[in-house]
């Protein structure tokens, strides 16, 4: 059973996506750690997964893109508005244990990403080389811009690519592995950490493993259809895992085989 | 404990006296009842309800109910539905939504007790399904509490099986035809020159105190032997068999068989086989909201892995063919539900073939799987 929470700010971050700041109404689910998800219901027209994009303390961030039924009525929800959370379920974003930290996020897939770039760059000093790969359709749909410039003082290495850009736009044009050429990592040591499209997914990870990123050390978070979050409705399933329990952050070394298969 | 008899010998009255015992502890009996053409599984009031005389005649795609000379009460096996009608509904409240003036929601959950049921007639191959079930509902991480309640408060009264169907192979995958451990009373009916009787015994304290209450007499070698042999003949006369290799490893290794597309052209995609499945879990959540737009509730209803909008996402869904989804069902039965649940999810008790509208064989489908595979491996590897 869904547990309330307020919205004490909705912000649009960009056309059809918001993010919205909850707190309980009463009592708290349990902390989220980052890369878990929360089942959140908008009254009426159901629920949805969605990998939170921020905790602190009591609050929970959520980033929301307009795609469905539910992800439109949440889309919606205005400040001192009432939403159903379950949760926290799966697994999350491991503490990297290596050197180097390398983030690779396409479009939405930053938002999971999020808290997971936040602790990491609070801690900046455990760490070697700390890059984050960004990759957006058209510059306007690039998340959170507020806050890449605080990351970048905090010593992380940004960059940016974008599908289409605009008149002005000075970064990087095209895939997001484009940009891993640029990306300062050892891959021995590297903790990798991938969301976005599954094809990007496929495609970064590959090239990750490649360069000798171990597939243990290489995350990827993936997206199916969840009913339940508890490993029940068995609409999550990609061959062996059950991704609202083995998921949604698995290792390479676990998603690469049944990634590959078409339609599994 | 010791004046409580573990196994004792009871006759066709017997069955009514433990019918009648069952309703005397405030438990709802459901057994196997003729209806409509077919043995289902509805409430019993007496011994009567229960199908003396007749049996079934199964094949793919056909279900035919055939009259027995000999009054056998269970010479009948699977029929269209399983226990899981009863432990794991086809439609559910979970929890309703309210929203005041204000817009403020809150949560309730109706705490209605669960029914005290009795199921009488539970073949080895569905007590394994409920087995298989229990695991997957209960013993994760989260648990279906709902289920759980239900689940603890049914009384299991099995039934061996000594006249397995044309579409039964229970022997292949391990469930039968003697009933393996869960239940509270096991039953083995044996219909020779001495009578129509039923050797029971008790696998439970609450199974023992039953059979103690009801008219019973000592286990005679003779009938002890009738039963024993009759199971150990079930088994040699099982109608379909799985291939003999780890069909974990064959479906692993036939994610890319051809032999996904030749099933895919006569699957209907109805879904058939998902409904009557005894271990078939999913389901999927519908949000109803009444006229005054102000109270929803979250209704749980089963769900079909065959049914394109199981894997919808924004983009689509995920499997899209039929070739997807019936390697999906195949593969998670037979395969993948190791890694997920630690068993196989299959029972070998037959419905899907006999319900399936074009008679697709998940028996044939495996062989047919094993045989492609070993036609592409080397003569070393078979």
């Amino acid at each position: 059973m869904p547990v309330p929470y307020r919205v004490l700010r909705a912000g649009e971050e960009t056309p059809g996506t918001v993010t919205l700041e909850l707190v309980p109404e009463h009592v708290a689910l349990n902390p989220f750690r980052p890369g878990q998800f929360a089942m959140v219901y908008a009254f009426g027209a159901g629920d949805a997964p969605f990998s939170v994009s921020g905790m602190d303390g009591d609050r929970l961030t959520l980033t929301v893109r307009s795609a469905g039924a539910v992800s439109a009525a949440l889309a919606r929800a205005r400040a001192g508005g009432t939403l159903g959370v379950r949760g926290p379920f799966g697994t999350g974003w491991d503490e990297p244990a290596g050197r180097d930290v390398l983030v690779v996020a396409g479009g939405i897939g930053l938002a999971p990403l999020r808290p997971l770039v936040r602790r990491t760059v609070a801690a900046r000093e455990r760490y070697g080389e700390v890059s984050v790969l960004i990759g957006a359709r058209r510059p306007g749909e690039l998340l959170y811009n507020g806050e890449i410039l605080g990351w970048r003082e905090a010593g992380a290495r940004v960059l940016v690519t974008v599908d289409r850009p605009e008149p002005g736009w000075a970064d990087d044009v095209g895939v997001v592995t484009n940009l891993l050429d640029r990306a300062v990592f050892d891959p021995a040591v590297t903790d990798a950490f991938v969301c976005g499209p599954e094809v990007m997914i496929r495609v970064v990870a590959r090239e990750l493993a490649g360069r000798g990123v171990p597939a243990e050390r290489i995350r990827v978070s993936l997206e199916r259809t969840m009913h339940c979050g508890t490993g029940h409705c068995g609409h999550c399933q990609l061959g062996p895992l059950l991704l609202c329990q083995a998921g949604p952050v698995v290792s390479w070394a676990r998603a690469r085989h049944p990634m590959s298969v078409r339609e599994l | 404990m010791a004046d409580v008899p573990r196994s004792a010998v009871i006759g066709r009255d017997g069955l009514d006296s433990l019918i009648r015992a069952l309703s005397a502890r405030g438990r709802t009996v459901v057994g196997p009842t003729v209806r409509d053409g077919a043995v289902v599984l509805a409430e019993l009031s007496g011994g009567d309800d229960l199908p003396y005389g007749w049996g079934v005649e199964l094949e793919a795609g056909r279900y035919r109910l055939v009259e027995r000379a000999d009054g056998a009460a269970f010479a009948h096996s699977a029929g269209p539905q399983s226990w899981k009608t009863f432990l794991h509904p086809q439609r559910e409240r979970q929890w309703t939504a309210d929203r005041d003036s204000d817009g403020a929601m809150t949560f309730s959950q109706e705490a209605t007790p669960a029914p005290s049921y009795a199921f009488l007639g539970v073949r080895p191959c569905d007590l394994r399904a409920i087995a298989i079930q229990d695991r997957v509902l209960t013993g994760g991480p989260h648990e279906d509490s709902n289920y759980r309640s239900r689940r603890e408060r049914a009384l299991l009264v099995a039934v061996e099986c000594t006249e397995p169907g044309a579409t039964c192979f229970c022997v292949s995958m391990g469930t039968g035809p003697a009933a393996g451990p869960g239940y509270d009373l096991a039953l083995t009916e044996v219909v020779d020159g001495a009578g129509h009787r039923f050797l029971v015994r008790a696998g439970t304290a609450e199974g023992a105190s039953l059979l103690d209450e009801i008219p019973h007499r000592t286990a005679d070698p003779g009938t002890r032997a009738a039963a024993e042999s009759a199971v150990t003949a079930a088994a040699d006369h099982m109608g379909r068999t799985m291939p003999p290799v780890d069909l974990q490893a064959l479906m692993r290794g036939t994610l890319s068989a051809e032999r996904w597309d030749d099933v895919a052209s006569r699957c209907l995609t109805c879904g058939n086989c998902t409904m009557v499945c005894p271990t078939c879990f999913c389901t999927t959540a519908e949000d109803i909201t009444d006229l005054t737009g102000d109270h929803s509730e979250r209704w749980r209803r089963w769900e079909s892995c065959f049914d394109l909008e199981f894997t919808h996402l924004p983009g689509g869904p995920v499997r899209a063919t039929p070739h997807s989804r019936y390697r999906q069902w195949a593969t998670h039965k037979l395969g993948t539900w190791y890694d997920q649940f630690g068993s196989s999810g299959c029972v070998g008790c037959g419905r899907c073939i006999v319900w399936c509208p074009v008679g697709i064989d998940i028996t044939e489908e495996a062989h047919a799987l094993a045989r492609e595979r070993d036609a592409h491996a080397p003569a070393e590897e078979r």
